[in-house]
């Protein structure tokens, strides 16, 4: 497939799109023979903010679209009608509920974060004190992993409960200034109540899979008989079709919204600091770091500011990555310099 | 009948939305007065410090007693200035001249490598930070009160009830020019 490196970020997209997929500015010379496009204008974190979350919203809205149908395919097949419906989100309900309450616990413990006391790590708590001016957020409390990768993430269900944990390496190897803009992008996740955006979705994509394998094994359970006729026929092909690939564009979603996050933390943390360069040489830093971080696994990757398991190029389309190539976010950052 | 209805239902709705616009003019002026207060505590944190960062870096400092004069003058200046131009002022002039005293520290091996130096330059640097986030804050608080001053329809209880544009927290222009400091 013929792709097109967009101008301000450098992603690479399919050359059939008028404007990037990441960064949404216009891709250049996509006609040919267009008359030559104008400057990419200057961007700034207002613009940035309201377009990445209105792109959360729409995603959000396709999910419970998504949800919906899968929903009432499944019912359809099994002949039971609504009633899986409810099942399917009971049981979606349940496992996300105990995330919600007991998941900043959870995630922080198998990390290995402990909490830090503000006389052992005084410029930690200095700099988030002084965001939290900035932002007019409550302190949240702060962690730190004994780990020589520099990493950071931050969790908690709400602004008054939040944690920010930052790694060892990361208090070692980045100055005050670069500390400052990974810490706005942490405290950005707070303020943008991505935690509980993050269950939210998280309770729909457990619900969308749950769906898909009640229906499929109710169905299969009922010997695959036809219901009547043949636009029964027709349904339960439907709902085979989706119960295939329901749970995979569930996922695909999820990773599409966990980016677009990742990005508005990016543009809010320049609201904070007004200094983009911080965080883009903070990231230009975590990312040439040799170092391997030992306690993340595949269920906290998403937490933390960069990927600590897999990093894609930038021109890969990296569908099920949770985090925008590292790459086009320092382009993003620069171009609001 | 039906018309009276009709005429009380709009009044009603009405007076409704007085009172809510009047209620949100009062509690953004409110937070202006707060996010102002909270400038006022990260200075007084910042007056504070200034006497023991004196007190540490002036035995080793004989021939800088000038960069330490001036940043005493700037604090004495500083404590005794009034209003939000005032204050804006006086406290544009003495972060100048702790720019200044910590340029010539760098000067100074022993004194950066003295623990006491490093703790304090640590505490101002986030002082300084914290001054300028929370005037960032104040400007940003002062912004929205004076936009909902002057848009319509706010703008016409606001001019009954005597509510008036706030003025924002800004740094002289001699004081956003990095500093220069001549080390012979």
């Amino acid at each position: 497939m013929p792709r097109v490196a967009c101008p301000t970020c450098g992603y690479q997209n399919p050359a059939s799109y008028a404007a990037c997929d990441l960064c949404r500015s216009p891709l250049r010379g996509q006609a040919a023979g267009a008359a030559a496009p104008p400057p990419a204008p200057r961007r700034d974190f207002y613009g940035e903010q309201s377009s990445n979350s209105r792109q959360s919203w729409i995603l959000m809205a396709a999910f419970v679209v998504l949800v919906v149908f899968v929903a009432w395919a499944t019912g359809e097949a099994s002949g039971l009608g609504p009633v899986g419906l409810l099942f399917g989100l009971a049981f979606g309900t349940l496992g996300a509920l105990l995330a919600y309450y007991a998941g900043d616990k959870m995630v922080l413990s198998a990390s290995g974060a402990v909490e830090a006391a503000p006389d052992r790590e005084p410029v930690l708590h200095n700099i988030v004190e002084e965001l939290c001016l900035a932002s007019g957020l409550p302190k949240p409390r702060l962690y730190v992993i004994e780990s020589a990768a520099p990493n950071a993430f931050a969790t908690g269900r709400d602004p008054a409960r939040a944690s920010v944990a930052v790694t060892r390496g990361l208090l070692q190897k980045l100055s005050r200034e670069e500390l400052q803009g990974v810490l706005a992008h942490e405290m950005s996740h707070v303020r943008n109540l991505d935690m509980r955006f993050a269950t939210i979705v998280g309770i729909l994509v457990g619900t969308v899979a749950l769906l898909c394998d009640w229906g499929w094994r109710s169905w299969r359970f009922r010997g695959g008989r036809r219901s009547s006729g043949r636009g029964g026929a027709v349904l339960v092909l439907l709902a085979l079709v989706l119960a295939i690939f329901a749970p995979l564009a569930s996922r695909l979603i999820q990773m599409a919204i966990s980016r677009r996050r990742e990005l508005l933390a990016d543009a809010s943390a320049v609201e904070l600091t007004r200094n983009p360069g911080g965080l883009a040489a903070a990231l230009r830093r975590i990312a040439a770091d040799p170092a391997g971080l030992e306690g993340a696994n595949r269920a906290t990757q998403h937490l933390f500011i960069v990927n600590p398991l897999k990093s894609y190029g930038i021109d890969s389309s990296a569908l099920l990555s949770t985090h925008p190539p590292i790459e086009a976010r320092i382009r993003i950052l620069e171009s609001m310099m | 009948m039906a018309a009276f209805v009709v005429l009380l239902v709009l009044l009603g709705g009405f007076a409704l939305a007085l009172v809510g616009i009047y209620n949100g003019l009062v509690t953004l002026r409110n937070q202006v007065k707060n996010a102002w207060q909270q400038i006022g505590v990260q200075l007084k944190r910042r007056h504070d410090l200034i006497p023991n960062l004196v007190e540490v870096v002036k035995d080793y400092m004989g021939y800088e007693q000038e960069t330490l004069e001036k940043v005493i003058r700037a604090r004495n200046q500083a404590l005794s200035a009034t209003g939000v131009q005032g204050t804006a002022a006086a406290e544009g002039a003495l972060t100048g001249a702790l720019r200044s005293l910590f340029a010539v520290v760098e000067a100074y091996p022993q004194l950066k490598a003295n623990e006491n130096v490093s703790k304090l330059q640590e505490e101002l640097t986030s002082t300084e930070n914290r001054i300028a986030f929370a005037r960032q804050f104040y400007n940003d608080m002062v912004m929205r009160y004076n936009t909902r001053i002057q848009v319509f329809p706010s703008n016409l209880i606001a001019s009954s009830f005597g509510f008036k544009d706030e003025a924002y927290f800004e740094i002289p222009a001699a004081e956003q020019e990095p500093v220069k400091v001549d080390l012979r």
